[in-house]
C-alpha cells in the first residue's frame, strides 16, 4: 500500500520523528513491513482511508506553497502538519493521528531504536536490570 | 453445522467468564456439562516474550487499536484465553460504598460485593509489593504526591512470583499475574469445565450458540483449537454471555435482542485515560519493577484518579501529544522518565453507546462531555504539581500548548494547562475499563438484566460481565466484575434444576 505513497510516506514520518532522515534503505524496509503488516490487519476501508489521507496531505500544500508535501522543506511541512493537527476539521485531525501512529509504531518498535532510547525492560526484570552507562 | 449439546454455555473466559466457569464446578461434579466458548488463543507461557508489536497483535482486539465510532478514543481489551485479565495490571480494589449505592441496582449491596471481592483477593494472591521492590517510578510518585499534598494509597496486587519485568499490558512472562487465566480456568478445567479457544460465538438463538471455531494462522501465536475448525450449533440450557462490555452486547445485538430490549448497547462509560510523562535530570528505576502500586484517587471530589504507570516506547512515542524535536528529545530521556497515568470518571450519559455495523462488528460511539474534559484537565494539572515535587525538570502536558512544561514555570500550571488545549483527534486518549451495555436494573424500561444478571423476560439467558455495570465505577474494576459474575454463576446453580432439566430443542 506505501509503494504508491512513498515519498510523502518518507516526508511525514521524517517530520514526526527527525532521526528518521538518518535511516538506510534497510531501515526504512523494517519501519515500512512494520506498517504494511498493521496495514494488513485492519479492514480495507482503513486501508483506503490512509491512502486517501497521503494523497490529500501530498497535495494540500499545493494551495498555499505550490508545491506537494513531499517537496517541501522540513520547516514547512511542520507547519503543515502542525496546522492540521491543531485544525478545526476532525477528519484531517484524525488522519494526522492515524499515520503519525503507523510511523511511531514502525520505529519505536526497531530493535535498534529502542537500544538508542534506552528501553531496559527484560523478562527477567530485577534479575537483569543493569544502570544506564551514560 | 456440527450440533453439540450441553448443561451451561459460557461465552468468554476474562474475568467475569473466568469466574462463571470456575463457580460451575459444583454442576460439573452433579454430572452436567459445562462449555466456554472463547474466541482468542491459548498461549503457553513461553510464548508472552514482552515485545510490543507482537504481543499487542496476539492478545489484543485489534492489536489494541480499536477505535471509536469517530476515531477520538482507543479501547484496549483482551482477546485470548483469560481476556483482558492477561493484560491487565493487577491492581486489585473494591468497588466503593458510594458507587454501588448510587447504581440503586435491587438486590445488589455494597456488602455483599465487598464479601465476594475479599474471597477472591485470597484466591488471587493480592498483596502489597514490598519498599523494596518498588521501583523510582513509582517512589516518585508517592513521594511527590505526598509533598504536593494530595492523599496517595497503595495499590494491592495479584502477584505471585513477580520479578518486575515491568511488562504486565504484554501478558506476564513469568506467569506471575493471576488472571483467571492462571487461577479460575485452570481450575475449572480440572474439574471438567471444558474450554474451547478460537471459537467465537456468532449469534445466540432459543437456548443455543452458533459458534464457529477458526483454524490457527500460520505463524500465530497459541495452540490449535480444541475442536476442529468449522461451525457449531450448540444447544444449552443456560447461556451466560462473558464477552466483555463490548463482546456480550454486540453479540446480543447481532442476535435480535435489541427489539425486546431497548436499553441493550446503552450506557456505555470507560474511564477515559492518557498518560503524562516527566522528564528527570538523572535516570531512574522505571522500565524495571512491577509498573502500578499508587495512586491518588480524587473520584468523589473531581471526577479523577491518577495512577503510576510505565508503558513501551511505541505506546509512550503514541500518547506524547505533538512531533517533531521536542518528541523525540522526550522519548531520548527514556531512562529519564516518569510517567503518570490519568483515569477520568466518567458516567452513562445519552448517546455514549455501543450499536453493531452492517456485518455485526460492534461500532463504540463516545463523545467527551465538558465534565470528563475538565476532569482530565484538573487530573493533568495536579499530576504536573506532583512531577515537580518529585523533582522532575520538565513535563509534557497534552492539554498544554506547547506540551513541555518547564520547571521554572511551574508556578503557572492552572494557565498552561487548560481545557482549550484538548482537543479530540489530536490528544491520544484510550481507555481499558470498558463497561456497560447490558446494563443492570429494574426493568425493560431502565435496563437489560436484573440483578443477578437475568436478561429481563429471557430466564435461560444471563450477562456476567462488566456489561452488566449501569454506570462507571470510578475504580479499576476486575474485582466487581468477578464479584458480580460470581453472583450470576450463584443464580445459575440455585436455578438450574428446571431450566436445565426442561427439554433443549431437537434434544430430548
Ligand atoms: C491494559 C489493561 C490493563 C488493565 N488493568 C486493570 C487493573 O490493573 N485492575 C483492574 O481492576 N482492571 C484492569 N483492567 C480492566 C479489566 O481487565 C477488565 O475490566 C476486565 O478484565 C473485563 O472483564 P470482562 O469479563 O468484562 O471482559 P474480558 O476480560 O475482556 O473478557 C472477555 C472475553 O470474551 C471473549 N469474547 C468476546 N466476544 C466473544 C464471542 N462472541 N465469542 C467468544 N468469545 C468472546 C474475548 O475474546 C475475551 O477473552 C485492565 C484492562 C486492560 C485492557
Ligand atoms: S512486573 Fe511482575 S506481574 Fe508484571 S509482567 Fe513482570 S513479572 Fe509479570
Amino acid at each position: 500500500m506505501l509503494a504508491a505513497h512513498r515519498s510523502t510516506f518518507r516526508a511525514f514520518a521524517q517530520t514526526v520523528v527527525p532521526e528518521m532522515t538518518e535511516l538506510d534503505e534497510a531501515g526504512w524496509a523494517g519501519v515500512e513491513r512494520t506498517v504494511e503488516h498493521a496495514l494488513a490487519q485492519r479492514p480495507p476501508r482503513v486501508r483506503r482511508q490512509v491512502g486517501l489521507f497521503l494523497a490529500i496531505l501530498n497535495n494540500l500544500p499545493r494551495l498555499r506553497y505550490g508545491r506537494s508535501f513531499s517537496a517541501l522543506d522540513a520547516a514547512r511541512r511542520a507547519a503543515v502538519i502542525d496546522a492540521l493537527q491543531h485544525g478545526p476539521v476532525l477528519l484531517l485531525r484524525r488522519g494526522v493521528w492515524g499515520l503519525r501512529t503507523l510511523v511511531l509504531m514502525g520505529f519505536y518498535t526497531l530493535d535498534e531504536t529502542m537500544t538508542a532510547i534506552g528501553y531496559r525492560a527484560h523478562v527477567h526484570g530485577w534479575g537483569m536490570h543493569r544502570p544506564i552507562q551514560s | 453445522m456440527t450440533d453439540r449439546y450441553y448443561d451451561v454455555v459460557i461465552i468468554g473466559s476474562g474475568a467475569g467468564g473466568g469466574t462463571v466457569a470456575q463457580a460451575m464446578i459444583p454442576l460439573v461434579q452433579d454430572g452436567r456439562r459445562v462449555l466456554v466458548l472463547e474466541q482468542g488463543p491459548r498461549l503457553g507461557v513461553d510464548e508472552f516474550t514482552g515485545r510490543e508489536l507482537d504481543m499487542a497483535e496476539s492478545l489484543y482486539e485489534d492489536g489494541g487499536g480499536f477505535l471509536t465510532a469517530d476515531g477520538t478514543m482507543t479501547l484496549a481489551f483482551g482477546r485470548v484465553y483469560g481476556g483482558s485479565t492477561v493484560v491487565y495490571t493487577g491492581t486489585s480494589l473494591i468497588a466503593p460504598e458510594r458507587v454501588i449505592r448510587r447504581w440503586n441496582v435491587p438486590g445488589l449491596d455494597a456488602g455483599d460485593l465487598e464479601r465476594r471481592s475479599r474471597s477472591f483477593m485470597r484466591q488471587n494472591h493480592v498483596h502489597y509489593l514490598a519498599e523494596d521492590r518498588l521501583n523510582d517510578n513509582n517512589r516518585l510518585f508517592r513521594d511527590g504526591a505526598r509533598a504536593a499534598g494530595f492523599r496517595c494509597e497503595q495499590f494491592p496486587l495479584n502477584l505471585d512470583g513477580c520479578v518486575g519485568s515491568s511488562l504486565c499490558n504484554l501478558g506476564c512472562p513469568n506467569a506471575a499475574k493471576q488472571g483467571t487465566h492462571r487461577v479460575q480456568l485452570p481450575n475449572a478445567e480440572r474439574h471438567g469445565v471444558e474450554v474451547v479457544t478460537r471459537a467465537e460465538a456468532l449469534r445466540v438463538e432459543e437456548r443455543a450458540v452458533i459458534a464457529r471455531v477458526h483454524a490457527k494462522a500460520p505463524g500465530s501465536k497459541g495452540a490449535e483449537s480444541e475442536w476442529a475448525p468449522g461451525d457449531y450449533r450448540i444447544r444449552a440450557g443456560i447461556i451466560v454471555a462473558a464477552g466483555g462490555a463490548i463482546g456480550s452486547t454486540s453479540l446480543l445485538l447481532r442476535s435480535g435482542f435489541g427489539s425486546g430490549l431497548p436499553c441493550l448497547g446503552e450506557g456505555f462509560t470507560c474511564h477515559p485515560a492518557f498518560i503524562l510523562v516527566a522528564e528527570h535530570s538523572q535516570d531512574i528505576t522505571n522500565d524495571v519493577g512491577h509498573p502500578k502500586s499508587f495512586f491518588v484517587d480524587r473520584a468523589e471530589a473531581e471526577g479523577y484518579v491518577l495512577e503510576t504507570c510505565m508503558y513501551f516506547p511505541f505506546t509512550t512515542a503514541k500518547n506524547l501529544t505533538g512531533a517533531g524535536a521536542d518528541h523525540s528529545a522526550m522519548m531520548r530521556a527514556f531512562p529519564r522518565l516518569q510517567m503518570i497515568l490519568v483515569l477520568a470518571c466518567d458516567s452513562a450519559v445519552k448517546g455514549n453507546r455501543i450499536t453493531i455495523d452492517r456485518t455485526g462488528r460492534p461500532v463504540v460511539h463516545y463523545r467527551f462531555t465538558n465534565d470528563v474534559v475538565r476532569s482530565m484537565v484538573a487530573a493533568t494539572r495536579a499530576a504536573a504539581r506532583i512531577f515537580f515535587a518529585a523533582g522532575a525538570v520538565r513535563v509534557h502536558a497534552p492539554t498544554a500548548r506547547p506540551h513541555i512544561i518547564e520547571r521554572g514555570e511551574a508556578d503557572r500550571i492552572d494557565q498552561r494547562i487548560s481545557e482549550r488545549f484538548f482537543l479530540p483527534g489530536t490528544t491520544t486518549v484510550s481507555a481499558a475499563h470498558l463497561m456497560g451495555g447490558c446494563a443492570m436494573g429494574r426493568t425493560l424500561a431502565d435496563s437489560v438484566t436484573d440483578g443477578f444478571g437475568r436478561v429481563h423476560d429471557t430466564p435461560w439467558l444471563r450477562v456476567a460481565d462488566s456489561a452488566l455495570f449501569p454506570d462507571a465505577l470510578e475504580i479499576n474494576p476486575y474485582l466487581t466484575i468477578m464479584s458480580l459474575a460470581d453472583r450470576v454463576g450463584e443464580g445459575v446453580l440455585s436455578g438450574a434444576g428446571e431450566l436445565l432439566d426442561s427439554p433443549l430443542v431437537g434434544h430430548g
